[in-house]
């Protein structure tokens, strides 16, 4: 055994044993009563133990015991409280299981489940009773339990091979490994008295077997499975804890087991041996598949047992992988090198004598060839199938009758060809010429089109050329071991090339995959819409799977929405929703194929992130069948992984988002405030000083100030509105052929008063084209341009609007003569309430006015930049119109 | 006998500011708070003008503009409502003219006296004439300070239009409809560049719209003597 050595841990607690105990925090916890054999008093000890805790004050309830009627038994129940069963009726009887949901609402401290092994009746949420115990024990209930040795499902094989009754009814052993186990032990003598007395209740259908089961020799070999068990479980609690505290200790470490499967029958078997030598070991395992050439001809049987042995080694908590390869040893020897495996698990071949010798055998060959990996060969008890081993006719069948036609051609034309060149060439060498059409066929076609065209060749030329021509009778023992020699060819070929194109159309799907998984990657992580995300996920997944997909999430209401299918027409009936919610609440899988509510039609499968199930994906079959073969159930959860992430990324994206929305427009508020406070207050305290001053002053001058003041106050209010028109989006557009001479000087005549001490010059060309615009948005660009202009413009200076054609653009630019714009900073000023520092004076400007120009601008499909004059000091904003705004020149008759 | 006016309006102080206003420019003033009393004191009294505020509380003013007009006099409205499409419904529904609050009270009553002018004229007048201006309906003449300024047909259709309604705004449409009534695809840019060309010869050395207003996105005004 290639054991590489035991290492130490340093001293850092291992995180696989801190999250193992994280996972134990909130949770109930579990305790198994274990049993050899049924009769050992399990259910009596259990309920002693349960009547003794509530005794102590705990709250217990009885949530399912089977007293069989026994006297004793039954009076440990009495006092205690029962949770009434549910009924179930089943064909034509009523089945009473635990009613799951009762016990979940009474929501006691402790509660005590019998028979962990149990399968519950068809559709009750789970089918087997340790399921409901999970979800018990992830309620936080803490649960006693009770179990026989042979219902563990790692050593069901194990019991099965001595006592030859097999139990269908298994516990995963994980359960086991997370449960405090006691063993409920008496020596077997005082059993089999205690079965003689008929104290024992057995199930109807097991006494046929029983005399052989309960052996002394029997119960003794179980008494020491169920005491091994239990001390594992021990030693691997004491380990966990071990490794949570980063205490140093040594055990065997390294260790990775690979365990190679076949298609054939028993398989499974092997998948429990290498589940044993893991747990011995402590070290993770794999179940491998390789898939060769030869499992294309596969038919659904063998598909089947190979996705069962799979499921069942996901079950037993090992991983699963299929690995493409040309052949058997090729494949596990890549597997073992990429995952470093220690130990491989192999079965005995049940391939005849002649199989192997012509193969060779791969056992032999794995031994020899693998150095460094320990080997581990199990004999395969079950019998092969040789039926469903034959090569079916498929691609292998008879082929096209175009190649039959096309052989029987080439044979002509070489016997055409043979015949011309005859007197030069020699006999030997005629039969050469014939191997060409054989060979052709042969590749090109398949192995029978060959041997039909082996087959016309040896004729022909016996025919031909053999002497005697024109009989097909052959006179030279010689000339018989060519036409052997031009069948064997065509044999040769033919399956030289079916086996290079198999590998081509293996490596091919193969390639298909990947590029479907890279496809799917790249389209996803280019999208930023959620919607679009689960439209892609589900479109690759059901390409890659040919299967119907749905993706659900938590819709607004807390309910599961549907947020894209493969298929408009997907029907989830409440079985399947009862499945997708479960999945997304506690994040496992649920429906077919998976451990809980499995009469759904689909799978799902959550979509997780850390602790949060992001969505539930929903896969089911296009026809009857799983929705997903287990050994593609690795390329799902690829997918799965993948999507989760983008999902996640998506969230968080949108999160960033509102966060930033938010902070945005507390920021806008915060700026309105101000602003609305100092534009607003300062008319107003002009407005009541000159009112009051009215009765005792110079009523002209306080009347014109008030006046003004007020008209300030109106221009505010518009240029609020307008920007709240702009905000609220409801910006509706009136546009028609707009003079701009007319608009600019309807505007400068409305601005007058924010221009007084202006000189202004209208500089607008009277044959300047119409423009489109809607006359009364651009008349508030153009009002909130002057009047910025008037502000910011030295006193006594020149305002200028100045209108140009230029290069089939039209720009219309407002300058102004003072300080100007901070350089690099020019475009800023367009900035919702953007006033520079130090501008900020008496004259009151809103911050709105140039924001509202920019806005007004863009909604018209105008341009607006603001820029320093290159001529001189101040600021010059222009609009720009592009040409499509520009209204062509009407004909003449239409002004005349 | 003075002119009697109708002031309609829900807000208080603006009826008081308007009834100030008005009695000062020697107006009779009757008040309505609503679309219903409106209807009663405009059958009780007849009322020369009414000033009319769109935004009632019982119902639309829109609404009640031909009820009022009927054969109550001219009808201003009075609104702060801005949108165009409302002026223009306003106009084409019967109003004489149409202020937008907050307004100047020397611009109200400007167009108040021009819209009184122009009720029940006994015939239409032959000649139109402002500042310098002056047209000639019958001969089709218009001189400017004497001199005969020479209009293409559109030009003399448009201000001809302008003309007839001095001092109250005439829509596009209506503008439109009088000097492109024969055309199938009369366009408003056909319009903009007229009245620049006419501007051009009965404006200038003035400025742009002196003569002829803009009333954006409604129509064009030509202006009554200042």
């Amino acid at each position: 055994m290639a054991v590489s050595g035991f290492s130490s841990s340093g001293d850092r607690p291992d995180p696989d044993a801190l999250l193992r105990a994280a996972a134990q925090e909130g949770r109930g916890r579990l305790k198994i009563f274990l049993g050899a054999a049924p009769g050992v008093g399990k259910t009596f000890e259990m309920l002693s133990e349960g009547a003794a805790r509530r005794r102590d004050g705990v709250d217990t309830v009885v949530a399912v015991v089977e007293t069989h009627g026994r006297a004793e038994t039954e009076a440990l129940t009495r006092g205690q409280e029962i949770v009434p069963r549910r009924a179930v009726p089943y064909e034509g009887r009523t089945l009473h299981e635990m009613d799951l949901d009762a016990v979940l609402a009474r929501a006691p401290r402790l509660a005590l489940v019998d028979e962990l092994a149990h399968t519950n009746a068809p559709g009750s949420r789970h089918p087997k009773r340790y399921q409901d115990v999970e979800e018990l024990l992830a309620a936080g209930i803490d649960v006693y339990s009770t179990i026989n040795i042979q219902h563990v499902e790692s050593l069901n094989d194990v019991v099965a091979s001595f006592t030859r009754v097999r139990v269908r009814e298994t516990v995963p052993d994980r359960i086991l490994e997370m449960a405090e186990i006691e063993v409920v032990d008496i020596p077997p003598d005082e059993l089999i008295e205690r079965l003689k007395a008929g104290k024992v209740y057995l199930p109807q259908e097991a006494t046929r077997a029983l005399g052989h089961f309960f052996s002394k020799s029997n119960l003794s070999a179980l008494r020491e499975l169920a005491l091994r068990r239990a001390a594992q479980a021990v030693d691997a609690q004491i380990l966990d804890h071990v490794r949570g505290l980063g205490v140093g200790g040594t055990w065997a470490g390294g260790e990775r087991i690979v365990v190679a499967v076949s298609e054939q029958p028993g398989a499974d078997g092997l998948v429990r041996a290498a589940k044993r030598v893991a747990d011995a070991l402590r070290a993770p395992w794999t179940a491998i598949f390789i898939e060769t050439p030869r499992t294309q001809h596969f038919g659904d049987a063998e598909h089947a047992r190979v996705a069962a042995t799979m499921t069942l080694a996901t079950q037993l908590g090992g991983a699963v992988a299929t690995v493409p390869a040309a052949n058997v040893v090729a494949g596990i020897q890549a597997y073992l090198t990429d995952a470093r495996a220690t130990q491989l698990v192999v079965g005995k071949s049940n391939r005849s004598r002649w199989f192997e010798w012509r193969h060779g055998s791969v056992v032999d060959r794995l031994v020899r060839e693998t150095p460094g990996v320990t080997v581990h060969v199990l004999p395969n008890e079950a019998q092969p199938l040789p039926a469903a081993r034959r090569r079916p006719v498929g691609r292998e069948g008879w082929g096209s009758p175009v190649g039959y036609a096309i052989s029987l051609a080439a044979v002509a034309a070489v016997t055409a060809l043979a015949t011309a060149l005859f007197h030069i060439l020699e006999l030997g060498n005629v039969a050469l010429l014939y191997l060409l059409p054989v060979m052709a066929a042969a590749s090109l076609y398949n192995l029978r089109t060959g041997l039909f065209a082996g087959v016309a060749s040896s004729l022909a030329y016996n025919f031909f050329f053999l002497p005697p021509t024109g009989t097909l009778t052959v006179s030279d023992p010689e000339n018989i071991v060519s036409i052997f020699v031009l069948l064997g060819v065509a044999i040769a070929t033919s399956q030289l090339t079916a086996r290079v194109r198999s590998q081509a159309d293996l490596a091919a799907a193969s390639a298909r995959t990947n590029a479907a998984l890279a496809g799917f990657l790249h389209q996803l992580s280019a999208t930023n819409d959620p919607a679009e995300a689960a439209r892609l996920i589900c479109q690759d997944v059901g390409r890659l799977f040919d299967a119907q997909v749905v993706l659900l999430a938590a819709g607004p209401g807390g309910g599961l929405a549907v947020q894209a299918a493969t298929r408009p027409d997907y029907r989830l009936d409440t079985m399947d929703m009862a499945a997708a919610t479960w999945a997304l609440d506690t994040g496992t899988s649920a429906g077919r194929g998976s451990g809980t509510l499995t009469a759904s039609d689909w799978l799902f499968q959550p979509l997780r992130a850390g602790t949060r199930t992001l969505a539930v994906l929903g896969i089911a079959a296009e026809g009857a069948g799983d929705p997903v073969r287990a050994d593609r159930l690795p390329l799902l959860a690829g997918l799965i992984d993948q999507a989760s992430l983008v999902l996640e990324r998506l969230r968080l994206e949108s999160e960033m988002r509102d966060v930033e929305a938010v902070r945005t427009r507390d920021r806008l508020r915060a700026a309105l405030l101000s602003s609305v406070s100092h534009d607003l207050r300062t008319p107003l305290t002009a407005v009541i000083a000159a009112a009051d001053e009215l009765g005792h002053g110079d009523t002209p001058q306080l009347a014109a100030t008030i006046k003004a003041e007020a008209a300030r106050l109106n221009r505010f209010v518009a240029n609020l509105l307008d920007m709240a028109r702009v905000e609220a989006g409801a910006l509706k557009l009136a546009v028609e052929p707009v003079d701009l001479s007319d608009a600019v000087a309807g505007a400068a005549h409305d601005a007058r008063r924010s221009l007084e001490g202006h000189a202004v010059r209208l500089d607008v060309p009277p044959d300047l084209p119409l423009v489109r615009a809607d006359p009364q948005l651009l008349h508030h660009c153009l009002l909130n341009l002057l009047d910025n202009a008037g502000r910011y413009g030295d006193p006594g200076t020149e305002i200028v609007v100045e209108g140009r054609h230029h290069y089939g653009e039209m720009r219309l630019s407002v300058l102004d003569q003072g300080p100007g714009l901070p350089p690099g900073r020019e475009g800023e000023v367009f900035e919702t309430f953007r006033r520079f520092e130090g501008s900020d004076r008496a004259i009151g400007g809103t911050g709105l006015g140039l924001a509202i120009v920019k806005a007004f601008a863009e909604a018209m499909g105008m341009a607006v930049t603001a820029a320093n004059r290159p001529d001189g000091e101040g600021a010059a904003f222009t609009l720009t119109f592009p040409a499509a705004l520009i209204v062509r020149e009407p004909a003449q008759e239409k002004l005349t | 006998m003075p002119a009697t006016v109708l002031i309609v309006d829900d807000d208080a102080a603006i009826r008081r500011l308007l009834r100030n206003t008005l009695a000062r420019a020697g107006y009779a003033v009757v008040e309505a708070v609503n679309g219903a009393g409106a209807i009663a004191e405009a059958n009780a009294s007849h009322p020369d003008a009414i000033l009319l505020d769109l935004g009632l509380p019982d119902r639309d003013g829109l609404g009640l503009i031909p009820l009022l007009q009927r054969e109550h006099g001219v009808l201003l409205v009075v609104s702060a409502r801005e949108a165009t499409d409302e002026k223009v419904a306003a106009l084409d529904l019967g109003a004489d003219d149409y202020v937008t609050k907050p307004f100047d009270t020397e611009e109200l009553l400007a167009r108040l006296r021009v819209a009184l002018r122009h009720r029940a004229p006994a015939a239409p007048a032959a000649t139109v004439t402002r500042g310098d201006l002056a047209i000639d309906f019958d001969r089709r003449l218009v001189t400017r300070g004497g001199e005969e300024v020479h209009l293409t047909r559109k030009e003399y259709d448009v201000l001809a239009v302008l003309a007839r309604h001095i001092g109250r705004v005439v829509t596009h449409d209506r503008m439109i409809a009088a000097a492109w009534s024969g055309d199938e695809d009369p366009r408003i840019e056909y319009l903009r560049i007229v009245v620049r060309n006419l501007r051009q010869k009965i404006e200038a050395p003035a400025p742009v719209g002196s003569v002829i207003a803009n009333e954006l996105g409604v129509g064009y005004r030509l202006r009554a003597d200042a």
